[in-house]
């Protein structure tokens, strides 16, 4: 077996042994990736200083220094989040150019516990979509079906870890950007608890709903990820002082005195055929694993898209404010023809920086907050969401985690949604509540449909109980063990 | 109809920058006069990804000042963003405080003409700099190490009825300002800016009239002009039939007009909504408690110790009072010489000219504390007169010697010796017999001639008192 298809633990494993060092197990994932992109278009860039950094840890190896638990793994990163002297674009013509002189906290986080950033994966443009067709890089492809989306917006960094580019990867999920691709390419996805990830360097969208989370072949493996770059940062207020735990090292499929909840708002008559026999079949497996099951309802859950749409639209829409033409980012070229006022400037700027779906929601939440308007839309909205936290923490009372499916159907065609935004913003049916309670939730694979494609469950658990959720879909992936079975992209 | 009709309604908008070593919500330096654009941490030039950090020394000093300001201080406030597109505004959205600010419901008071004025602080709440624009005709350079920097804008009610009461109420914030410590007060360089709302109404009137924002104004005496031109533009406006519009205009200080500002830039909807990167501030009690019991002795409350512990005059106190390095001044000469009123009278007259001339502040003053109380003592032992005091205290200002020493050096003791000055007298009445006839026959008004006279043969060191008194004899014959 090839070394590409290994998990991050065991190629860490191999680094450590000596069997392998970390320039040889980045040089070997470069090259595949790099073969494989003009299929995928999974990156958007790759590090050229990738191998000096893998350089660097073998160094500190023979040196006998004490290396972090990422020692020598290389990572894709979705082009959301900022690396230092490294192209950061956001999938926008906006910041095709941009290179920020500061790494996120993440990123720096990853980088001390001695990962190797092999590049910058493709996303939605500002992770505003769930095809990750809204890129000015071009589709990313589903890798085990290349005429399918592999889900939005964190797709490059899905399709990197499931067509084997890259072992692992960082992906962000305000509505279902990590949960929705992980479950469209077969692998695991986590958004933790808001305020476990610094967003500090991270591309702002929504910033009450943002996360960043870990996109891997396995459970164990997001565990370890998630323990790297959570705490608490100075430079970002609205992360825990919580202690973080090790994951990694409790996980147990042992489900004895559990209480798996189904939201039965979460199971419609409109999910498919194939979805609900892999979710059900879930259900036998926790079952069989010592916990209970029982139903429990959420009634606030179906004004999740409103809300989500009327806050995150409206948030994205002074986000993205800063990108002016001024000081950085796309700017028309008003050398040759020049401005007539300040309004053209900014106009001509952003109407060529951002793509549609873009200036749809700055529309979208401009209009929600202006005078006027705010009250019903921005104001409350915001009050709906404090009642669906309740209802969520009241849920969190009679069970110990939801399971749901996390999309009705697997990864749809390329092109089939694009004309029809309202249908598009429906693929984060059961995922935008989760961002909305600030909850941990994940995306674990759970079979494949009818013609080959993934398809995934959702766990979500009590706010900073991500443990929990581990556990539960610990259990899903020890008695199913489908993590050794990977797309042949090379066809 | 006459001005005097009229009746103008103003309120002050105070931005108070301060002066914290940081930025508001970055760690970047607020220093004054840096390189352009080097105060720029990637939170102040609005870097993708970057975030704010509230800076709680801003938030202690604006306690504090809402605290000296009568306020009550909100102990769950948040911040909002305000949102508007400016090339020096990086982040497209200033972060301030919209509908719970810190403090709120607040007073001052001053002194004007024999008066005790108060005026109602709305509110004064937290917000963040902008950078600044620098227009050069076909481009605009911006520099943002003022970015982030934070200011406490204090909004007063629209109590002011006159330009002289805008400003004397301007100069009271800011001699509170100083004497918390917590901001320069600088005009010029913009450390503190006074935005002016002025209406005008018919005396008698409920409703307020139209309001114009006045801006640019750098100086107090500068807000008392401003304010004076509006007041009659707007009543001329009025007279004459036409009508006032909400707008902002600026003033010009070498026309003395105010002008308008832009014409499209109004109705602004800034979109104000909580900010999501912030959490909101929380005042613990305890914190509270402490930087209360932290308040120094406030201008309001020393001026009106001094006119009950010292017995000056309540206009003596006030001017006294507005600085609080010439209150501690004052206390020094006062404590030293045991004569508070004449403290008062020759910091009041003398030194206050001085250094108001030279444009120094009491604390560059050549002359200490314990050498004008020196030169008082002088004075009251009668070792000079106050006349040669005046001589005196040119020569300690020009060389910042003690008095004593001049006075020794100069020979500059007064004659106070009655056979001295009878003397003098005598000499000055031999030598002039055709006056003392006609002061006899009742010209009366020679009397100060004889003086001069007297006082010019001793070369100013006869006392005058003596003087009077031995010449009032020895003119009666």
């Amino acid at each position: 077996m090839s070394i590409v298809h290994q998990s991050l633990f065991e190629l860490k494993e191999l680094i450590n042994k000596g069997e392998m060092t970390a320039v040889e197990v980045t040089e070997t994932f470069l090259n595949r990736a790099q073969q494989l992109n003009p299929k995928v278009n999974a990156f958007i860039s790759f590090n050229e200083k990738a191998l000096e950094e893998a350089q660097r840890v073998d160094q500190r190896r023979q040196q006998g220094e004490d290396l972090g638990p990422l020692a020598g793994v290389p990572l894709a990163i979705k082009d959301l989040l900022c690396t230092e002297g490294l192209k950061t674009t956001a999938a926008s013509k906006m910041l095709h150019n941009f290179i920020p002189p500061y790494s996120a906290t993440v990123v720096e986080r990853l980088q001390t516990a001695g990962a190797v950033v092999l590049g910058k994966a493709n996303l939605d443009e500002f992770a505003m979509g769930s095809s990750n067709e809204n890129s000015f890089f071009g589709p990313c492809k589903n890798p085990w079906s290349l005429e399918h989306v592999p889900g939005g917006s964190s797709g490059g960094s899905a399709a990197a870890v499931a067509a084997s580019m890259a072992p692992a990867s960082i992906g962000t999920d305000t509505g279902g950007s990590i949960r929705q691709p992980a479950n469209f390419c077969g692998i695991v996805g986590v958004k933790p608890t808001y305020g476990r990830v610094s967003r500090y360097g991270i591309v702002a969208f929504a910033s009450s709903l943002d996360q960043a989370g870990p996109m891997t072949k396995t459970v164990k493996d997001s565990a370890l990820m998630l323990e790297v770059i959570s705490g608490q940062d100075p430079h970002d207020s609205t992360t825990s002082s919580r202690r973080v735990p090790r994951w990694s090292e409790a996980l147990s499929e042992n489900l004895k005195g559990l209480k798996v909840g189904l939201p039965k708002e979460y199971f419609s008559d409109q999910i498919s055929e194939d979805t609900r026999k892999a979710v059900e079949n879930c259900i036998e497996i926790v079952k069989a694993q010592g916990a209970e099951v029982t139903e429990v309802s959420l009634p606030l859950v179906k004004y999740g898209i409103p809300i989500y749409y009327l806050i995150a639209t409206s948030e994205a829409s002074s986000n993205l404010a800063r990108y002016d033409g001024v000081r950085f980012g796309h700017r028309s070229n008003f050398q040759e023809i020049p401005a007539k006022d300040l309004a053209e400037f900014y106009s001509r700027s952003r109407g060529e920086g951002f793509g549609s779906e873009v200036k749809r929601r700055i529309i979208l939440g401009t209009y929600c907050l202006s005078s006027g308007y705010y009250d019903a839309y921005y104001k409350k909205a915001s009050q709906v969401r404090r009642l669906l936290t309740e209802q969520f923490k009241k849920a969190f009372e009679a069970c110990d985690v939801l399971l749901s499916p996390v999309t009705t159907h697997p990864a749809f065609r390329l092109g089939e949604r694009v004309a029809d935004p309202l249908q598009m913003y429906l693929n984060d049916i059961y995922t935008t509540a989760t961002n909305l309670a600030g909850l941990p939730g994940m995306s674990v694979p759970a079979g494949f449909s009818q013609d080959g494609l993934p398809i995934g469950v959702q766990l979500s658990a009590a706010h900073f109980d991500e443990q929990t959720m581990f556990n539960v879909a610990y259990a899903i992936e020890q008695a199913l063990n489908l993590t050794k079975r990977w797309p042949d992209v090379q066809q | 109809m006459s001005s005097s009709d009229w009746e103008a309604v103003i309120g002050l908008e105070i931005h108070a920058q301060l002066l914290t070593q940081s930025k508001m919500f970055s760690p970047d330096s607020t220093e004054f006069g840096s390189g352009d654009n080097s105060n720029t941490h990637p939170v102040s030039l609005g870097l993708p990804g970057a975030l704010p950090v509230l800076n709680k020394k801003a938030v202690e000093y604006s306690i504090k000042t809402g605290l000296a300001l009568n306020c009550k201080i909100r102990q769950n406030s948040i911040f909002a963003r305000k949102n508007y597109f400016y090339p020096d505004l990086p982040k497209g959205y200033q972060i301030s405080q919209y509908d719970q600010p810190l403090c709120e419901e607040g007073w001052v008071e001053y002194f004007l003409e024999g008066e005790t004025k108060r005026v109602r602080i709305e509110r004064a709440h937290m917000e963040e700099d902008a950078g600044k624009s620098l227009h050069r005709g076909e481009y605009t350079l911006i520099n943002l190490n003022r970015a982030g920097v934070p200011l406490l804008e204090i909004v007063s009610g629209p109590d002011m009825r006159s330009a002289q009461e805008a400003a004397e109420y301007a100069r009271t914030v800011r001699s509170i300002l100083l004497y918390l410590g917590v901001c320069d007060g600088n005009l010029e360089e913009g450390s503190m800016r006074c935005d002016c709302n002025v209406s005008v109404r018919k005396k008698g009137a409920d409703r307020l009239g139209t309001k114009v924002e006045l801006k640019n104004i750098n100086s107090f005496r500068f807000i008392e002009k401003a304010i004076e031109y509006e007041i009659q533009r707007q009543i001329d406006c009025l007279e004459s039939g036409e009508s006032i519009f909400q707008e902002t205009r600026l003033y010009d200080s070498v026309k003395n007009k105010t002008f308008p500002m832009r014409s499209k830039e109004e109705a602004h909807d800034y979109r104000y909504f909580p900010d999501p990167d912030l959490l909101s501030v929380v005042v613990e009690t305890a914190w509270l408690e402490e930087i209360k019991s932290s308040l120094p002795e406030l201008p309001l409350a020393k001026a009106q110790r001094f006119v009950r512990e010292y017995q000056i005059p309540e206009y003596d106190s006030s001017v006294l009072t507005q600085d609080k390095a010439l209150a501690n001044y004052f206390e020094q000469v006062a404590e030293a010489c045991g004569n508070p009123k004449a403290a008062s009278n020759w910091i009041m007259v003398e030194l206050l000219r001085e250094l108001n001339e030279a444009k120094k502040t009491v604390v560059e003053s050549p002359i200490p504390s314990a050498h004008l109380a020196e030169l008082i003592g002088l004075i009251d032992k009668k070792t000079i007169s106050g006349k040669m005091a005046k001589t005196v205290f040119a020569e300690m200002w020009k060389t910042g010697r003690a008095p004593g020493e001049i006075v020794k050096e100069q020979a500059l003791v007064q004659i106070t010796d009655d056979s001295a000055i009878e003397n003098l007298v005598n000499q000055v009445i031999a030598a002039n017999l055709e006056q003392v006839e006609a002061y006899r026959a009742g010209k009366t008004k020679l009397f100060g001639f004889f003086v001069g006279q007297i006082m010019k043969a001793s070369k100013g060191q006869a006392s005058p008192e003596m003087v009077n008194k031995i010449l009032t004899e020895k003119l009666k014959g």
